[in-house]
């Protein structure tokens, strides 16, 4: 191609290859913990089977056929749906209020991008070797050792992304059948578009953009840093500490001990690049707070070792905040970090009540408006509805339907005024209303519908209010 | 992103031709991206053409080679073709998933009697869904989408008079083999006088206020041979069902409009304008066109709008 001719101007910057080194400590630890927690809950829960009297045995699954999402022994219909902005909205608090206190916390532990990169790392340091064995491989001419080994990782690669598509797309569906399904060929399409293109994404992803998610596409990475101020926890370089007077310097013969270092006025950096080598997205901390810091903490873990195998303290890099870094005293209780906290507690309370009085019956009703009401053959005034009845709980009600409100009215529901509701079913009948309204009552009445229940008490009467339209009125 | 400067350009490559000695193109190729994804277009097209109707040949073309849909046609005749989209449709309108559930529906109402949908929650929430398309389609042009029908031109379906009959086998009967409701004109038969005393005396039975004089010399042509009305609607006025006639004692109007008329006079002279022209209404089978398990439901779905009889 034309491209490999000298000349063609360049329209963007071309990645500068990360090969980030492996790293063992605590917060490397607590990473895999977290990792290992999420990537079994996402997993294996599609394949969790759950005891209900109606509905799947799926434990957690999201039926869109049947407009239900099956939650374990919670059951959110479609009318429910708000809770969904009730969850969004707490998770953006949950992320404004630790982002305030603790930095990039999300983006370090349990973003989706940072422990699928953790994992990809892994297949390849596992099949390629550490760093510098990477980049040597790289550098090497292309070998059928280096097509083996550079296949094989991105094999694995597809796999665990096919297996992250795969996953997402059972939580859609029967879990055990789906998947018979989509491999005979007989699943649905969105099935196969849903997985090849989440497989293509976490490849993509994972695999080949990786940093660059978080630096250049991810819109949080950006907001989050909004939410930043001189008390925020962050993961950062000791400045102080490790330049000394006179700067960083290596380790060499007149400067061993820290006696000798503090002596020249050197700090105690002994540059030994492990903080950098060890980022996941390429950046060197002692810079000072950047906008690319996942605040994954590997450097903390990088250094900490260096540290310890020195015999000097640790927390040359560690979490602390510009302030603190600043000879300061940072504070927690703000009044930002006490509101974010508030509106944090009313949403949960507010979910976890809206959740807990999950009505077992409701009622809906919708005016016939075509003909809004029509003259009957003794004179009386009739208006159609339509009541739309859902039964939420797992067994079947048996509701009688009255009405309210309109002194000598006639209720029509046909032979319909005592209706069985199947278990977690909904259903709509036609309800015609008669009345005769006085001669200079014009306009619209209001009154209610009511769905008694005839059996099982313990569930109460609903109501549902209702217009009764006259001719000749302002509608 | 803006930093590629200086880590880029060499010299830069021309198309090697200058013109008035010193003007010189630039040779800036394509990207590879685009460049490949216009290769994988080609490779897709050609592609495309093995499998799907692609290259006009003659008057015909060439259908690719998946001949595969197989479809049963309006004429019950089972079909193989070529791929194409309107075949595609009529499968999944047989064989689809939501074409099999209606089909399990529609059964289960076939097999059904009356009684037994009006009992029944759930098949009446099916035939109110399915059979407002069905009656949008046959129906509503005539009698409008809510079946509220037009005054002096189409019966009101959604209230509670029933010029053939409310019952369900009554409803039936005109949904397939249509109605054809005749009154004759009388502006020759009587004069203009009688034709005043009738319209006043049908006036009375609805419980409006007349002059009475009139009112009894209305009755006289009514009830007997001169006027000879009470043939269809009955000497109590109530209106033969086997004819159609409408029950003039009640309060609906489906020819004269008397409720939307202001004053007696107005309302009088609606109701002469009936006795002088006449009434001529046709409403066509709908057997021929309609299955009858297509009848039942909007049988079911008429007889629900005004609450049936």
């Amino acid at each position: 191609m034309a491209s490999s001719q000298p000349g063609p101007e360049v329209l963007y910057q071309a990645r500068i290859p990360v090969y980030p080194r492996s790293v063992k400590g605590r917060f490397r630890n607590l990473k895999w913990g977290i990792l290992t927690f999420a990537y079994g809950v996402y997993f294996l829960l599609p394949w969790l089977r759950w005891q209900r009297n109606v509905g799947p045995d799926q434990a957690v699954l999201f039926d869109i056929g049947s407009r239900r999402f099956y939650l374990f022994d919670l059951v959110v219909h479609a009318q429910d749906l708000f809770w969904l902005a009730g969850l969004l909205m707490i998770a953006a608090l949950l992320l404004f209020f630790v982002t305030g206190i603790a930095g990039r916390v999300f983006c370090g532990y349990f973003c989706f991008q940072t422990l699928w990169t953790d994992v990809y790392l892994f297949i390849e340091r596992l099949v390629q070797g550490d760093r510098v064995a990477r980049m040597r491989l790289d550098r090497a001419p292309w070998t059928a050792n280096k097509i083996v080994r550079k296949g094989l990782t991105h094999m694995l690669w597809l796999l665990v992304a096919f297996w992250t598509g795969m996953t997402f797309t059972l939580y859609w569906g029967n879990a055990p059948d789906l998947l018979v399904e989509w491999f005979t060929g007989t699943a649905p399409f969105p099935a196969y578009a849903t997985t090849l293109f989440l497989t293509a994404t976490t490849y993509v992803m994972a695999g080949l953009a990786r940093e660059q998610v978080c630096t250049y596409m991810c819109p949080y990475a950006r907001f989050q840093s909004v939410m930043f101020d001189a008390d925020t926890r962050i993961v950062a370089y000791d400045g102080t500490r490790g330049e000394g007077a006179q700067g960083r310097h290596r380790i060499t013969r007149e400067l061993k001990t820290r006696e000798q270092r503090q002596a020249r006025g050197v700090g105690d950096c002994i540059d030994c690049g492990y903080c950098v080598q060890v980022c996941p997205t390429g950046i060197d901390i002692r810079n000072g707070l950047q906008v690319q810091c996942i605040s994954c903490a590997l450097c903390i873990d990088a250094c900490d070792t260096i540290m310890d195998s020195l015999g000097w303290e640790r927390g040359l890099i560690r979490y602390t905040s510009e302030k603190e870094l600043a000879g300061g005293r940072s504070s927690l209780i703000k009044p930002k970090t006490i509101g974010y906290g508030l509106v944090l507690l009313a949403a949960i309370v507010g979910l976890v009540w809206s959740v807990g009085h999950q009505a077992p019956l409701e009622l809906a009703v919708t005016q016939v408006r075509q003909p809004l009401f029509v003259r009957l053959s003794d004179g009386r005034i009739q208006n159609s509805y339509e009541l739309h009845l859902a039964n939420k709980t797992d067994e079947p009600i048996r509701v009688a339907i009255m009405m309210r409100g309109l002194a000598g009215a006639e209720l029509d529901v046909g032979k319909l005024a005592s209706v069985e509701l199947a278990p977690q079913h909904s259903i709509k009948i036609l309800a015609r209303v008669r009345w005769r309204s006085g001669h200079r009552r014009k306009g619209a009445r209001g009154f209610q519908f009511d769905v008694i229940p005839q059996q099982r008490q313990e569930i109460g009467m609903i109501s549902g209010p209702a217009t009764f339209y006259l001719p000749g009125g302002e509608h | 992103m803006s930093e590629a400067k200086g880590k880029t350009q060499g010299t830069v490559q021309t198309t090697g031709h200058a013109w008035d000695g010193d003007l010189q193109e630039f040779n800036n190729p394509l990207p590879n991206w685009w460049l490949w994804s216009f290769y994988g277009t080609v490779l897709f097209a050609v592609v495309y053409w093995i499998f799907y109707p692609a290259w006009p040949v003659g008057t015909g073309y060439t259908t690719g080679i998946m001949n595969d849909i197989t479809f049963v046609d309006s004429q019950g005749n089972e079909k193989t073709t070529h791929w194409n989209t309107r075949a595609l449709l009529l499968k999944d309108l047989q064989e689809g998933k939501e074409a099999l559930l209606t089909k399990e529906y529609m059964d289960r109402i076939a097999d059904a009697g009356y009684a037994e949908i009006l009992g029944d929650a759930e098949m009446m929430a099916f035939t109110r869904s399915f059979a407002k398309g069905l009656f949008g389609d046959n129906c509503a042009p005539c009698h409008g989408a809510g079946g509220a029908g037009v005054m002096g031109l189409f019966p009101n379906l959604a209230d509670d008079d029933w010029l053939w009959g409310g019952a369900v086998g009554e409803i039936e009967a005109t949904i397939a083999d249509g109605r054809y409701g005749f009154m004759p004109p009388f502006r020759d038969a009587l004069d203009e006088q009688q034709i005043d005393d009738v319209a006043s005396y049908v006036l009375s039975l609805s419980g409006h206020e007349v002059d009475t004089a009139s009112a009894a010399r209305g009755k006289a042509v009514f009830q007997s041979d001169t006027g000879g009305c009470y043939y269809c609607h009955t000497k109590a006025g109530t209106g033969l069902k086997s004819q159609g006639a409408a029950n003039l004692t009640d309060q609906i109007w489906t020819i004269a409009d008397v409720p939307g008329a202001e004053s007696f006079e107005e309302k009088k002279e609606v109701v002469k304008q009936v006795v002088s022209n006449g009434v001529e209404r046709r409403m066509p089978a709908w057997s021929g066109r309609l299955s009858p398990a297509q009848i039942k439901l909007l049988t079911v779905y008429v007889h629900e709008l005004g609450g049936g009889q």
